[in-house]
């Protein structure tokens, strides 16, 4: 079996997405001839050329919106966003145009548009460049979000994402992105909305995603020499979530643990207490538990952004809480 | 670019001023259908600027594309959506342009190449970019244009778009309807600039000052920079000085405006210039012009009697559209 890396991933998709389908496009700042801030686009531009792959202008806005236009006229564009953290920049044109724009028309347009961006703490690039996008995109119906934690996902996703009729934002975990794995030879592209569980288990389930569920393996791995058995459902895919394979698991374990790399206020986590709370109450023996950031931002200092951002420590913890309750 | 406004043909002006009038008796019956208590929410009127919308709109071939306002009902009667589904779409009926989801401020028409009045200052702007992208990516020689009032050139998403279009070189071109008023503010005290099209040196573009209220003249120039967009010589700014009649919206009388202004631009009606300028070229009679006001309001008396008659959407559409692929 082949060795991918999460970033070698993307560039992968990408370029059997523009090799396959001549309406795929692609652009965003520093994207084509730089091949990427993170290094992860080199080559696309020499393969298919200055009109499929372009570098853009320091402009959200722009890119969003174009990305939009040339998606309701007939192209499959794939737009970068570089940092998750200019999400905000372009904000009106990601909630009051790609969400509505097929709903408010009635449904005229298909909108087969992909935006990528790097999002999560961890490496150091402090405040304003490690946020975790998934809350401020999660809101808005029309919208789907899918979060990668593998290699392999990141390349079934983000093809399925190109594929997809709808937008999808795929956010991209940049502590992720040299991780390696041996992968198939010929890796489909994926389904979106379907979780998938990374360790089986008895005792509690654990839900995360990307960074936080290989910290939950982590924390797995210490809890079994414990006699502590944990499940771990790597979402994978925000909207559409997989509700089922979460229900199906707390029905089996009876404990639950959310762990979310961002702000514990209007975070997607309380979502999965609602449903354990709506569809799985009379299963559960034990106050479910969320482990997030609280109510405070991604500090630069390193022991400060360690202390903010969830650990296999503190997830550990978690689960040791909901087991002996 | 060298632009000279030639007469249009007998037949063209004629359907212009039968456009420009369905514009006009439309907007004076769509203020009434707030007191019958038809229509909710807000509306944001155009008559006074019909020589923009028909003139633009006449400049485009088939495949050309549109974005344009909430002040867009002369804009989506002028690409072609007709009174019934305009005023179906404004009471929110299943007949109406967009199945009544979008109501006054989102009349959209993909297949008359209207892609959508959008209700937030600017935004269209870059979505015209994509789409002219498309044209460009493909080959395929169709132009987009981007309308937008004088409120919109001090938002970030006008400069990102005309920045972008003039680096790629893409057929779009920008309209300004300058109006004189962004909401309830006049334009100078909200703009540093008084032409609008002093901008285009900002991007390298050309910059048009038109009359807005003479649609030989805004056809003329809107072509010239259509042609030039689709000959692959990029964006062009093009502003059409012209007046709302109205406020800026229903509750909106206008009392900020100075005293005389509307009058004055009264004696500049769209409608009356090329009138009078048929009948004095031989191709109108006064007797003739009445019997076309008579039939254009009788026809969108009609075409309202039979919006209000048409059903609801069903409820389940609340829920639809939401996703592609029925999710």
């Amino acid at each position: 079996m082949p060795e991918m890396t999460y970033r070698e991933a993307v560039q992968k998709a990408l370029a059997d997405e523009l090799r396959s389908d001549d309406n795929v496009i692609f652009f965003g700042e520093d994207v084509a001839k730089a091949g990427g801030a993170f290094k992860v686009t080199p080559g696309l531009y020499d393969e298919f050329g200055g009109n499929r792959v372009r570098d853009t202008p320091i402009a959200e806005q722009a890119i969003i919106g174009a990305a939009l236009g040339a998606a309701i006229t007939g192209l499959r564009p794939v737009a970068e966003l570089m940092f998750a953290d200019f999400i905000p920049v372009a904000m009106d044109q990601i909630v009051n145009q790609i969400a509505k724009y097929r709903y408010m028309s009635g449904g005229q347009f298909t909108i087969p548009l992909t935006i990528r961006a790097a999002q999560g703490g961890g490496a150091g690039f402090g405040t304003q460049h490690s946020a975790c996008a998934e809350a401020w995109l999660m809101q808005h119906p029309g919208i789907m979000v899918v979060s990668p934690s593998t290699p392999t996902d990141m390349y079934g996703l983000l093809r399925g994402a190109i594929r997809e009729d709808n937008p999808v934002f795929v956010l991209e975990h940049k502590m992720l992105y040299n991780m390696k794995e041996d992968v198939a030879d010929n890796i489909q592209p994926m389904r979106l909305g379907e979780a998938q569980i990374r360790r089986e288990g008895g005792d509690v389930t654990v839900v995360a995603t990307q960074l936080m569920m290989h910290r939950a393996l982590e924390a797995a791995e210490t809890l079994a020499d414990e006699g502590i058995d944990v499940e771990v459902i790597d979402l994978r895919s925000m909207v559409p979530m997989d509700t089922e394979t979460v229900l199906t698991s707390i029905k089996k374990t009876s404990r639950l643990v959310v762990v979310e790399e961002a702000p514990h206020a209007a975070g997607w986590g309380g979502d999965i207490v609602s449903l354990a709370a709506n569809e799985g109450l009379y299963w559960l023996d034990a106050p479910v538990i969320r482990v997030n950031m609280g109510h405070t931002l991604v500090a630069y200092s390193p022991p400060l952004e360690d202390e903010i951002i969830p650990n296999a420590n503190r997830i550990a913890q978690a689960v040791r809480n909901v087991v002996q309750r | 670019m060298d632009i000279t406004v030639k007469a249009l043909d007998e037949q063209t002006r004629m359907d212009m001023l039968q456009r420009m009038l369905d514009i006009r008796y439309s907007e004076e019956q769509i203020q009434g259908l707030f007191l019958a208590n038809l229509v909710r929410g807000t509306t944001h009127l155009c008559d006074g600027q019909e020589a923009c919308s028909v003139g633009v709109a006449w400049a485009l071939k088939p495949g050309d594309m549109m974005t344009c306002t909430y002040r867009g009902h002369g804009h989506a009667l002028a690409m072609g959506i007709s009174i019934k589904t305009l005023m179906a779409e404004m009471m929110g009926k299943a007949s109406g342009c967009c199945g009544g989801k979008g109501g006054s401020m989102h009349m959209t028409d993909a297949s008359v190449g209207l892609l959508g009045a959008n209700a937030i200052v600017g935004a269209g702007l870059p979505i015209a970019v994509g789409a002219a992208l498309t044209s460009q990516v493909k080959g395929s020689h169709h132009v987009t244009v981007a309308l937008f009032g004088d409120g919109a050139v001090n938002i970030g998403a006008f400069h990102e778009a005309l920045n972008m279009a003039a680096v790629w070189k893409l057929p779009v071109v920008f309209i300004c309807e300058n109006n004189l008023y962004g909401e309830y503010s006049p334009l100078h005290t909200t703009t540093a600039v008084e032409n609008i099209a002093d901008r285009a040196c900002a991007y390298n573009i050309p910059g048009l000052i038109v009359d807005g209220q003479d649609v030989e003249v805004v056809h003329a120039h809107v072509s010239a920079a259509v042609e030039r967009a689709r000959a692959g010589d990029g964006p062009s700014l093009v502003e059409l000085k012209t007046y709302r009649y109205r406020g800026h919206s229903r509750t909106d009388t206008g009392p900020y405006r100075p005293e005389g202004e509307l009058e004055a631009w009264l004696q500049r009606d769209p409608i009356h210039i090329l009138r009078d300028r048929m009948i004095e070229d031989g191709q109108l009679d006064a007797v003739e012009f009445e019997e076309l006001q008579q039939a254009t309001e009788r026809k969108v008396a009609e075409a309202l009697e039979w919006a209000k008659n048409e059903p609801f959407p069903l409820l389940e559409a609340a829920y639809q559209d939401v996703y592609a692929g029925g999710r």
